[in-house]
């Protein structure tokens, strides 16, 4: 996975809440076979709407998703974080994930972010009043700032240090093969097994 | 200070523990199926890695599935499918596919199979997980990257989620169903109720419950935002397993059953949350909006958004009632609707549609009615007790195995605009197809509405 340090780029602000895995890519493009190609699945239903936001020429290029709360609730399809890397996001911003979609996301390295919800008004009504507005997402300071915004977010030094680092997660885990060994030897006896 | 059933479970599970990092933990149990999977076993090869246990790993063919006989018309479906075929075949993995007598729903077959069990932890990629803590089992939902890192390591790298407790008190009237406990649940605490929580359902109309009931309500625990939901295991959970094909046999099932005993929360434990709700209260309930919070009982009407204080949720109701077409102040009970669906991991068990065909026998559906039962083991059951008779004889049809119309990647689904009474977990926008609107509703409510056209209460009728 590509590492994340810090990022500056331009805002979608996308203002509805619960916005579920299905609608950021809806089933029938689930039944790909391969990691690619999913940035054309990306809100397809939402993206028939010709108001629809991604549809506004003036966002076109811009690399931060910044979204009401719930964002990413529902079913576990990591195609959904796929296919907003694929687009081009590299952070969403928002009050609240669904727990799923930010594991995944963190696995991917796409960053999401939690501010309060007043801050992401902010940020989605600069975005609205110019396009043009940056905003950097800095993961060393755990700090996103935005003209005169300067606001802290939280992650885990754990997790950080992994997007930092661009790792992948099996080969930090396969260090361990020891103890997980040593803890299959423990195992309760009457445990199934699927043979 | 006393320890909560999921701490204990976490507990067991932890293979390694380090300062400012997550637990590694064990995996009992990885439940496979074709939409999650091809991405991580392509991880794998492209890594030189293996299937560290094949032997606690089972996969079943059910979101691509068509449910009459016969071959996957569409060709994206069926590649799918058979990529599935061929990893299993590869990492030799034990594999259920169309047509076997044991495919369904890989969340109605790992219990069916007794590989379910108390105490254990259990993960899928795919959300509904949350079914098998109906056991007492830590069970949650992840994604094809930790897909690929259990097949590598049989281990994820995850923090304990925070406890919460939902205290059910009273008992539940009847003619109301865990169904419509958990559509009530889901109402009261929100979409992101359960955010970062593993929700332990407890109390008295929780404990009387049947392992089916237990399993809807924990299968949804994932629409309140959930982790994962638990149920503590007692003498219902011990004689659901007793005999299955996986479960413990002689000495070893006395030792199973002595430890999962003590798989309850001790009195002393603290929980991070609880929160509380009063069964004897509920009624039949039904959503009205496009996401699974947006629910009311069936008695009263279509909300109005002026109803909500807080703008976000206004503004969700708004476009809601949009979507779904509806006007506030309608009777819920004056909704029209086009299909009628039983089935899913939700809803998709003998005892769903033994309630079904209770209310069909000696009736006629005026709508079109999908009756498809969670797996071919469920199939065969109702069979036996002839219930699929009752079904044909209403005007039903009776389907193959499979996820249907839960969800829009088979040729089960709604047309744009087509409404449908669904006892599957979701209603957002264009699940069931493109366009569709769904009404989540219980089994019971589902045939009632099958026989009039409208939502309706089996006591209506
Ligand atoms: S029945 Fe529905 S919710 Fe359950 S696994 Fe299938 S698609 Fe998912």
């Amino acid at each position: 996975m590509e590492a994340f340090t810090t990022h500056t780029g331009r805002a979608v602000p996308l203002r509805r809440s619960n916005v579920d895995t299905d609608q950021i890519i809806p089933a029938v493009w689930l039944k790909q076979v391969s990691r690619t190609g999913f940035e054309k699945g990306l809100f397809a239903a939402w993206r028939e709407d010709p108001s629809f936001v991604l549809n506004n020429p003036a966002y076109e290029g811009a690399s931060i998703l910044v979204s009401g709360p719930d964002f990413g609730t529902g079913s576990s399809r990591e195609h959904a974080v796929w296919a907003l890397q694929q687009y081009g996001f590299r952070v969403v911003i928002s009050p609240r994930f669904g727990d799923i979609f930010r594991n995944n996301a963190t696995k991917m390295g796409l960053l999401p972010v939690v501010l309060p919800e007043d801050v992401v008004g902010r940020l989605q009504d600069a975005a609205e009043a110019d396009p043009k507005t940056e905003i950097t997402v800095d993961l060393v300071e755990r700090q996103v700032r935005s003209g005169d915004l300067v606001v802290p977010f939280e992650i885990d030094d754990y997790t950080r240090w992994r997007l930092m680092e661009g790792l992948d997660d099996i080969g930090l885990t396969l260090r361990h093969a020891d103890a997980i060994e040593a803890y299959e030897n423990g195992r309760q006896p009457w445990l199934p097994t699927t043979v | 200070m006393g320890r909560t059933l999921a701490e204990k479970v976490w507990e067991q599970h932890v293979v390694r523990r380090a300062d400012g990092e997550p637990d590694l933990l064990y995996i009992d149990l990885h439940l496979i199926h074709e939409v999650t999977s091809p991405q991580a076993f392509d991880g794998l090869r492209l890594n030189g890695r293996t299937v560290r246990r094949p032997d606690l790993t089972i996969a079943t063919e059910d979101h691509n599935v068509p449910t009459v006989l016969g071959p996957i018309a569409d060709p994206v479906s069926r590649t799918q499918v058979e990529t599935l075929r061929k990893n299993a075949a590869e990492f030799g993995i034990r594999l259920h596919p169309m047509g076997d007598a044991g495919q369904g729903v890989v969340h109605i077959i790992g219990p069916q199979f007794g590989l379910t069990q108390p105490g254990m932890t259990i993960v899928c990629g795919d959300s509904h997980t949350s079914t098998h803590g109906a056991f007492g089992a830590i069970a949650f939902g992840i994604g094809t990257s930790e897909v690929e890192h259990v097949l590598a390591t049989q281990t994820l790298p995850a923090y304990r989620p925070k406890t919460m407790a939902i205290e059910v008190k009273g008992e539940l009237p009847v003619g109301v169903t865990a169904k419509d406990l958990i559509l009530a649940i889901i109402a009261k605490i929100g979409t992101g109720g359960g955010q970062g929580h593993i929700v332990e359902y407890r109390g008295e109309a929780v404990r009387k419950l049947s392992m089916e009931g237990r399993m809807t309500v924990c299968n949804m625990s994932i629409e309140a935002g959930a982790r994962a939901g638990m149920i503590a295991p007692d003498e219902t959970t011990f004689e659901y397993l007793r005999g299955r094909p996986h479960a413990p046999k002689g000495e070893a099932w006395d030792q199973a059953v002595a430890y999962w005993k003590t798989l309850r929360t001790d009195d002393d434990a603290v929980f991070d949350k609880v929160v509380e709700i009063d069964a004897s209260t509920l009624t039949p309930y039904v959503t009205w909006g496009t996401n699974p919070g947006q629910g009311a009982p069936l008695g009263s009407t279509v909300p109005s958004p002026e109803q909500f204080d807080d703008p976000v949720e206004r503004a969700a109701a708004e476009r809601a009632l949009e979507y779904m077409g509806l006007t506030p102040g309608t009777p819920l009970r004056d909704i029209r609707v086009d299909t009628v669906f039983v089935g899913s991991c939700t809803n998709g068990r003998l005892e769903d549609l033994r309630a079904a065909a209770e209310i069909l026998r000696g009736r006629k559906v005026v709508t079109r009615t999908l009756i498809v039962p969670g797996s071919m083991g469920v199939k065969k059951a109702a069979e036996e007790e002839g219930l699929h008779e009752i079904f044909k004889a209403a005007g039903a049809e009776w389907r193959e195995a499979g996820c249907s119309m839960c969800l829009g990647m088979n040729p089960d689904t709604l047309k744009p605009g087509e409404r449908s009474a669904s006892t599957s977990n979701r209603n957002f926008e264009g699940r069931q197809g493109k366009g569709g609107r769904t009404h989540l509703v219980s089994p019971q409510v589902a045939a009632a509405t099958a026989v009039t056209g409208r939502l309706t209460a089996p006591a209506d009728l």
